[in-house]
């Protein structure tokens, strides 16, 4: 699979702060990519380079092994993670208006459909929830049947509800083979929709790979979890892949029965116990040291 | 606990404030030039209540020279200037040391009023042939220019000016905040095309408004208008073209609204004062007339009463018109050579 989008050595410095230092990757076509970190690890910044929104300061984006040009706004698709809309308009007015930015827009219509907006067709953008905002935002976004979408932070914001609506849509432009470079605060969804994943932090890529790689290659086995107590501490020293999260015990085994043997044999108390197969939001943890919703 | 909530939501918001440094600094500066200016504009305490026009070299030793209620326009460019005045009652009397002439409007009292003051004046020195010579009087006639006739342009001029600068410059900036400009930034259409959409959006709408205006308050006070309305539509759409374009000189690269506001309010506010939209300039202090000439809304409202009062065609506004395109151009490529779309 051939790369649509690469970026070499990219790097943004704000004053003095370094906000993207440096980051490689390639983004293969038609794969749903996922640019995960916690809040100020870069992402907007590296993902609005990408977009030529944001000029590096050093480093370079390559668009199907070219250097954006003026051309590329006609290729892409854009979704920001803030943006306010035209205000005293409704949604198809809106609709109209971006359609009218590109040579050949998608049919209304299909935008209609992809996006569900069937319902808030006639509703000022200015009465719009949340996620029927995104819903719209979305639609702006695919008009110009982009080869490529970038969603910054699509659902940020939403209710459970509201976000595997959002999930679904994007199942269809999915669907569609255009390719996907998506930041998100939220594993559950990088898991649902990524078919490869970026972990950053500190302007650094600190991994990337599939989902099911990063998990099998950070993880051996399950982890079991016992609230955390004082009493035992002592005793559990010499457990290996045993690490203290706050009031949590963690350990990491791949031999579940032989794990719980030694727990109890060490007297520790198993009171609360649960078993937790390793997902995304364990390797974030894992690799950036902070939950990612703070 | 309710203090402690407003304590500390009034720290936040005057710190937010303070800290915009240059919102801050026009807040601040602001009334300090408004009144500076409108107390030089106002200076000089006119109590004069009748205006004469001079002729020639006055003869300052008559008595009715002397006069401490009237004020003594000298007019150099001959009497045809002076007399035109007289006709439209912008000055009540004048006299011509050169023809030992005196002329006064036969319609206007206070010319009326004047005469008799200046005829007693006359014969009371008599005697003195050597000190007062003898005027010979001759009668002008024309209908009154209302305060109102000469204040619609004004008025129009003004709505434009808001309109213009707000409608563009305040709009663009708001949309530069929130993030709008950024969504078009992001699609294949060019900064200039957005710009130019935006500038002819509201010269429609402006041009609408001030038609409207016009021909409503026309129906009920039946302006004068001697010249032809097509200049007058011209100089119109050529004045909004102009405002708009400043307008959008401050809309390029600002991103805080409320310094947007304090900017514009600081070119809007000296422009109504000196640009004689509610009172003419005629006899402020000559620097504050060089000044007006900078602003767009001066050319717009002295051509477009040059236009309905004087009955002025193309050739006698064109100065005007030139100056008027001259900086719509200035402007215009100021704001393409400045503008950010964040």
């Amino acid at each position: 699979m051939t790369d649509i989008l690469k970026v070499e050595n990219l790097a943004k410095n704000f004053g003095t702060v370094r906000a993207v230092d440096g980051i490689s990757f390639g983004i293969p076509e038609g794969v749903c990519f996922g640019l995960l970190g916690p809040n100020g690890a870069g992402k907007t910044t590296t993902i609005e380079m990408m977009e030529g929104i944001t000029s590096p300061t050093s480093g370079r984006v390559l668009f199907r092994d070219l250097p954006i040009g003026h051309d590329f706004k006609k290729k892409v698709g854009i979704q920001f993670q803030s943006t306010a809309l035209p205000e005293f308009i409704t949604v198809r007015e809106t609709i109209a208006l971006f359609s009218a930015f590109y040579s050949a827009p998608r049919p209304l219509e299909e935008v209609i459909r992809l996006c569900s907006l069937e319902d808030i067709l006639e509703r000022d953008n200015q009465k719009l929830s949340g996620g029927q905002r995104q819903r719209l935002l979305l639609a702006l976004a695919i008009i110009p049947k982009p080869e490529m979408v970038f969603l910054d932070e699509p659902t940020t914001g939403l209710d459970p509800q509201a976000r595997r609506n959002f999930w679904e849509l994007i199942g269809r432009i999915k669907a569609e083979k255009t390719t996907i470079l998506l930041t998100t605060h939220y594993m559950d969804e990088a898991e649902s929709l990524c078919d490869q994943i970026a972990i950053m932090d500190h302007g650094k890529i600190l991994e990337i790979d599939t989902p099911a790689t990063l998990i099998a290659k950070h993880f051996d086995g399950v982890l079991i979890r016992i609230p955390y107590d004082d009493c035992c501490s002592e005793k559990l020293v010499d457990f290996e892949g045993l690490t203290i999260r706050g009031d949590v015990l963690e350990l990491q085994t791949n031999k579940i029965d032989k794990s719980l043997k030694d727990l109890l044999a060490a007297h520790v108390n198993l009171e609360g116990l649960s078993i937790h197969k390793p997902d995304l939001e364990d390797l974030f943890i894992k690799l950036t040291g902070s939950s990612l919703r703070t | 606990m309710i203090i402690r909530q407003f304590v500390a939501m009034f720290k936040a918001r005057t710190m937010e404030f303070v800290r915009d440094r240059g919102t801050f600094f026009w807040n601040l500066l602001f009334p300090f030039f408004l009144v500076f200016g409108l107390a030089f504009a106002f200076s000089g305490g006119e109590d004069k209540i009748f205006k004469v026009g001079v002729i020639g070299t006055p003869r300052e030793e008559m008595p009715f020279m002397k006069l401490e209620q009237a004020s003594f326009i000298p007019y150099s460019g001959g009497s045809d200037t002076a007399l035109r005045k007289l006709e439209r009652h912008q000055i009540d009397m004048v006299i011509d040391f050169d023809t030992k002439e005196f002329a006064v409007n036969k319609e206007s009292s206070k010319g009326r009023l004047v005469r008799t003051l200046f005829v007693a004046q006359q014969s009371a020195a008599g005697s003195a042939a050597s000190v007062v010579p003898a005027f010979s009087e001759r009668t002008v006639v024309g209908r009154a220019t209302r305060y109102v006739d000469w204040l619609v342009p004004g008025v129009i001029g003004m709505n434009m000016m808001f309109s213009s600068l707000f409608g563009v410059g305040y709009v663009i900036v708001r949309y530069r905040k929130n993030g709008v400009l950024k969504r078009f930034k992001a699609t294949p259409v060019s900064a200039l095309n957005f710009v130019s959409a935006q500038a002819v959006s509201r010269l429609s709408i402006v041009l609408l408004t001030s038609i409207f205006v016009y021909a409503g308050t026309n129906l009920f006070l039946g302006f004068v208008m001697r010249g032809s309305y097509l200049n007058l539509l011209l100089l119109t759409t050529l004045g909004i073209l102009c405002m708009i374009s400043l307008g959008l000189v401050f809309a390029s690269r600002m991103r805080s609204e409320e310094m947007a506001g304090g900017v514009l309010n600081l070119i809007t506010f000296p422009m109504l004062a000196l640009s004689g939209v509610f009172f003419s300039l005629e006899g402020s202090p000559p620097i504050l007339k060089t000044i007006s000439w900078a602003f767009p809304l001066t050319h717009f409202t002295e051509a477009s009463r040059k236009i309905m009062i004087d009955g002025a065609g193309i050739l006698e506004i064109a100065p005007h018109l030139a100056v008027l395109a001259g900086l719509t151009v200035i402007f215009l490529s100021l704001s393409a050579f400045l503008f950010k779309w964040e």
